[in-house]
């Protein structure tokens, strides 16, 4: 099995977000992220940025929507 | 934007001089969003100038200046898609070119030699960042750190998570290969979200709660 560095890793985490991985890339991504918090981290916190984009036009709110 | 007494809404509520004026305050915004993506000043103000009639003939609708941003930036987003589909202009490639050497060269720190993050370059955990979503000042940093990426970047990145163009489609109007248009995807997540923990998300980010 393929052994991701990190640099790696976040490569195909951000690719993830805008194609199907092979079965070749999610394993061993998979694999590093069990080991791995920063990039954990990294997962997380690209998936808000897509989140708070989506958001994006919305801002500006006052306070938290009912 | 002051509306004629007479004027094509005499169909319609008239709107208010409130929500003209909050819809008229989001000029300069749009428009500086309508350039960055259509990168064509005519096309970009025409497409500000129907959204902003839109807005202003739909003024019934509204319940709070949060539904007037959100609804105006709903059809522009619309008459962008729908110009960019239409009319097929390529990136300017050398400065995508150019972007791409400098932004390498801030890649580079965030990785050692050995493809581990380095120190300073390492995502720290974020405390309930949707939480961020809600509060005005976030937003506030949340813009600098768009504006502050490359021009080009930052269009590519809109186009694929505000505009909501399917990747393939991102790089077929832009002219650029699909392993171009991911690795600078990749750099925009890495810039932003670094500039997002240094402005807010990470320690000593914020001198005082809010």
């Amino acid at each position: 099995m393929l052994r991701l560095q990190c640099r790696q890793a976040a490569r195909l985490l951000s690719e993830g977000m805008d194609r199907p991985l092979a079965a070749t890339e999610r394993w061993p991504l998979q694999f590093h992220l069990l080991a791995c918090r920063n990039c954990r981290n990294y997962e997380k916190q690209i998936d808000f940025l897509r989140r708070a984009v989506r958001g994006y036009g919305a801002h500006g709110l006052e306070e938290p929507p009912a | 934007m002051r509306v004629p007494p007479d004027g094509p809404w005499s169909a319609y509520d008239p709107p208010s001089m409130v929500d003209q004026e909050v819809i008229a305050a989001l000029r300069p915004e749009l428009l500086r969003f309508a350039r960055l993506q259509l990168r064509d000043a005519a096309a970009a103000e025409d497409a500000v100038q129907e959204a902003l009639l839109a807005a202003l003939r739909n003024t019934g609708q509204y319940q709070g200046r949060a539904q007037v941003r959100a609804w105006v930036f709903g059809i522009l987003r619309h008459k962008i898609v729908d110009l960019i589909r239409q009319q097929h202009r390529s990136v300017n490639a050398s400065a995508l070119g150019a972007e791409g050497e400098e932004a390498e060269g801030a890649l580079d720190a965030l990785f050692d030699s050995s493809g581990h993050w380095t120190l300073s370059g390492r995502p720290q955990g974020w405390n309930d960042p949707d939480a961020a979503l809600h509060q005005k000042d976030f937003w506030d940093v949340f813009d600098a750190c768009l504006n502050h990426l490359p021009e080009n970047t930052a269009r590519v990145f809109m186009m694929r998570e505000f505009l909501e163009f399917e990747t393939p489609e991102v790089c077929r109007e832009l002219g650029i290969t699909a392993n171009h248009c991911h690795v600078i995807l990749h750099r925009a997540r890495l810039a932003l979200r670094q500039c997002l923990e240094r402005g807010w998300f990470g320690p000593g980010a914020r001198e005082a709660a809010c």
